[in-house]
C-alpha cells in the first residue's frame, strides 16, 4: 500500500503546486503569480529530481557506478529538440485538427522520442559495459558521456559547438512536475516488488544473486535502460525549458552533479534523492549571493554532510518507521 | 547410473599449467546425501564451481537430470534445479530476512518488469503467493518471527539457516552446501547436521556436502567421495572411507598429526 499512498500524495502535491504556481488560471486566493525566477527554479528542481531519481536506479538500487548520466540527458535533449525544431511546423500542421491539443501532442511526441532514444543509448552502453564492475564501469560510462558530447560538438546539423537555439518553450511547471511524479512512481513501484528486489540483490551480492537464479546481466541492462529513459525525458524537458542547448551543457560536471544528488540523498532511497535534488537546487540559488565563494561553500556543505550522514540525507529513515505487515 | 540426478564424466579443468581437476567421475542419485571431501587444495571448491557454472570444464561432461549443464551460466543452472549456499555467508545484506527469500522466488515469477509497474490483479496475487510461500519456508526453519528484521542482525547460525531457506526458495532438486560447518563450534555443528538431514528429508532433495570437517561428513553422508590433487582417490560409505588406507594417508593421517 505504501507506494500507492506515496504516489497519490505526490500526485496531489504536484497538481496543487502546479496549479498555484503556474499562475495560469490565476485564482484570486492563491499566492500572487510567481515571478519568473521562482518559476524557473521550480522547473529546474523538477528536472533535477527526474535526473536524480533515474540515476538512483543505476547507482543506488542496482549498485552500478555510472558517470555518464549527462550523456543520456544530452541524447534526450537533442533528439526532442530535433523533432520540435525540424519537424515541429509540419507536425503542428498535421495535428492542427486537434486545435488546442496540437501543441501538447507535439510536445509529448518530442518527449517520447527523447526518452526512447536515450533508452536505446542506455541499452547500447549497458550491454558491453556489463562485463565491467566498479571503477572500470565508471570509466566506460564517463567515456560514453564524453563521446556523445564530442559527437554532437562535431555534427553540423545539430548546431555543433554553437548549439541549437530557438527550441520552443513548451516546458511548463505542470509537465515537469507530472513527469517527476511519474518517474518517482515508476522507480518506486518497480523496486517495491519481488521482481524489483532483484535489482537490490544484484547490488548487494552479484555472485549470490546469480546463484539464486537471477539473470544479473538482464537486470543491469534494464536498470541502465530505465535510468537512461528518464534522463532522456529530463533532457527533453530541459531543452524546451532553456530554449538553447549546447554540448557543453551536458559535460562531465553535469553528470557529477547528479551523482552528488544521489550520494547525498542516500544511495537507493528514492525519497532521499528527491529531497537531495530539491535541496541542492535551492542551495545552488541561495549561494548565488555569495558570488565567488559559492562553490567553496557548496563543497564544504557537501563534505560536512557526508561526514555527519554518510548514509545520505534520509538514507534509512524508511527503515526506522514501523513496518506494516502485509505491505507490498 | 543412467538415472543419476547429477553426473560428472571425465571432468577435467586446467588453469594454465595447473591441472586442478582431472578425469573426475562422480554422480549423485536423487534423494541422496553425498559428501565430497579432500585435504586443502584438493580441488573441492573447483568441483563445486564446475557444477554451479562458475567454471567451464576443459573437457568432460556435466549432466543434470540428463541435460548437459557444462558451460551454462550460474543462473541458468539454478533454474534447472541446482541451488547452493556459500562457504562465507553471502546474504543480501541490505534486505530483510523475508526479502532475501522473496528474491530467490524471482526465478519462478510469471510477471516481470511490466507487471511490476502496472500492478494488476495477477501481480497482486502473485506477490501475495510469493510472500506466503516465503513465510512458510521461514516458518519451517523457525525464522518466521524475524522475517522483517534486517538479515545482518541474525546470529551466525541463523544466517546459515537463512542461506539454506533462500536456496530452497529456488525450488531445487539438488542442494550444494559449501563447507557449511566452517567457523562453527561443536554444538553448532551438531545442530547443523540435524538441519541438513532434516532439510534433505523434508524436501526430498539430493544434497552434496563439500566439507572439511570429518565428523560432520561421516555423521550424515550416505556416500563419500574423496579427492586429492584433483583426482578421486576413494568413494564409498563412511565406514569404507574411514578404513581406506589411501584416504588415511591423504587426509586423516594429516589430520591426526595436526591434532596431536
Amino acid at each position: 500500500m505504501g507506494i500507492r499512498f506515496a504516489f497519490f500524495i505526490s500526485l496531489i502535491a504536484g497538481a496543487v503546486v502546479s496549479y498555484l504556481f503556474t499562475g495560469h488560471p490565476e485564482p484570486s486566493w492563491t499566492v500572487a503569480q510567481l515571478d519568473d525566477y521562482l518559476l524557473n527554479i521550480l522547473i529546474l528542481m523538477g528536472i533535477n529530481v527526474i535526473l536524480a531519481v533515474s540515476l538512483n536506479v543505476v547507482n543506488g538500487h542496482t549498485g552500478q557506478f555510472s558517470l555518464g548520466h549527462a550523456g543520456f540527458m544530452a541524447v534526450g535533449a537533442y533528439a526532442s529538440a530535433t523533432i520540435t525544431l525540424l519537424a515541429g511546423k509540419s507536425l503542428l500542421g498535421l495535428l492542427s485538427p486537434l486545435g488546442l491539443m496540437a501543441q501538447p501532442c507535439l510536445f509529448v511526441t518530442a518527449l517520447l522520442v527523447g526518452g526512447i532514444s536515450a533508452a536505446l543509448a542506455g541499452l547500447l552502453v549497458g550491454i558491453p559495459s556489463l562485463r565491467l564492475r566498479g571503477d572500470y564501469l565508471a570509466i566506460v560510462t564517463l567515456g560514453f558521456g564524453e563521446i556523445i558530447r564530442v559527437v554532437i560538438n562535431n555534427t553540423d546539423t545539430l548546431g555543433g559547438a554553437r548549439g541549437l537555439s530557438g527550441v520552443p518553450p513548451y516546458t511548463t511547471l505542470g509537465w515537469t512536475f507530472g513527469i517527476a511524479v511519474f518517474a518517482i512512481y515508476i522507480v518506486g513501484t518497480l523496486v517495491n516488488s519481488t521482481y524489483g528486489r532483484g535489482f537490490l540483490a544484484v547490488r548487494d551480492d552479484e555472485i549470490a544473486a546469480e546463484a539464486m537464479g537471477i539473470n544479473t546481466t538482464k537486470y543491469k541492462v534494464t536498470a541502465f535502460t530505465v535510468g537512461a529513459f528518464f534522463a532522456g525525458l529530463a533532457g527533453a524537458l530541459y531543452a524546451h525549458f532553456i530554449g538553447y542547448i549546447t554540448p557543453e551543457g551536458f559535460n562531465f560536471l553535469k553528470s557529477v552533479d547528479v551523482v552528488v544528488m544521489v550520494i547525498l540523498g542516500g544511495m537507493g532511497s528514492t525519497a532521499g534523492v528527491t529531497v537531495a535534488a530539491i535541496a541542492l537546487t535551492i542551495l545552488n540559488e541561495l549561494l548565488r549571493q555569495t558570488e565567488q565563494y559559492r562553490m567553496i561553500i557548496f563543497a564544504l556543505i557537501l563534505i560536512v554532510l557526508m561526514i555527519v550522514r554518510p548514509q545520505g540525507l534520509i538514507g534509512d529513515i524508511g527503515k526506522l518507521l514501523p513496518r506494516k505487515k502485509g505491505g507490498a | 547410473m543412467s538415472n543419476a540426478l547429477l553426473d560428472l564424466r571425465n571432468v577435467t579443468i586446467r588453469f594454465g599449467g595447473l591441472l586442478a581437476v582431472s578425469d573426475l567421475d562422480f554422480h549423485i542419485q536423487p534423494n541422496e546425501l553425498v559428501g565430497l571431501i579432500g585435504p586443502n587444495g584438493a580441488g573441492k571448491t573447483t568441483v563445486f564451481n564446475l557444477i554451479t557454472g562458475v567454471y567451464t570444464p576443459t573437457s568432460g561432461g556435466i549432466c543434470f537430470d540428463g541435460d548437459s549443464v557444462a558451460g551454462q551460466s550460474a543462473h541458468q543452472i539454478t533454474a534447472k534445479g541446482i541451488a547452493r549456499t556459500f562457504q562465507n555467508i553471502r546474504l543480501f545484506n541490505s534486505l530483510s530476512v523475508l526479502d532475501n527469500v522473496r528474491t530467490a522466488f524471482n526465478l519462478h515469477l510469471e510477471g516481470g518488469f511490466m507487471s511490476a509497474i502496472f500492478r494488476g490483479k495477477r501481480f497482486q496475487n502473485e506477490e501475495a503467493r510469493v510472500r506466503a510461500k516465503a513465510l512458510e519456508l521461514l516458518e519451517i526453519f523457525g525464522l518466521d518471527s524475524v522475517a522483517d528484521l534486517p538479515c545482518r542482525s541474525l546470529s551466525y547460525g541463523d544466517q546459515r539457516r537463512l542461506e539454506i531457506v533462500r536456496a530452497l526458495a529456488t525450488q531445487p532438486r539438488l542442494l550444494l552446501l559449501d563447507e557449511p560447518a566452517a567457523g562453527m563450534n561443536a554444538t553448532e555443528k551438531v545442530e547443523l547436521m540435524k538441519l541438513i538431514r532434516f532439510t534433505q528429508e523434508r524436501f526430498g532433495l539430493a544434497v552434496l556436502l563439500v566439507e572439511h570437517d570429518m565428523k560432520v561428513v561421516m555423521g550424515i553422508c550416505q556416500r563419500i567421495a574423496v579427492i586429492e590433487y584433483g583426482r578421486k582417490i576413494a568413494e564409498g560409505t563412511p565406514d569404507e572411507i574411514r578404513r581406506n588406507p589411501k584416504v588415511i594417508a591423504a587426509y586423516l593421517g594429516e589430520e591426526v598429526s595436526h591434532d596431536a
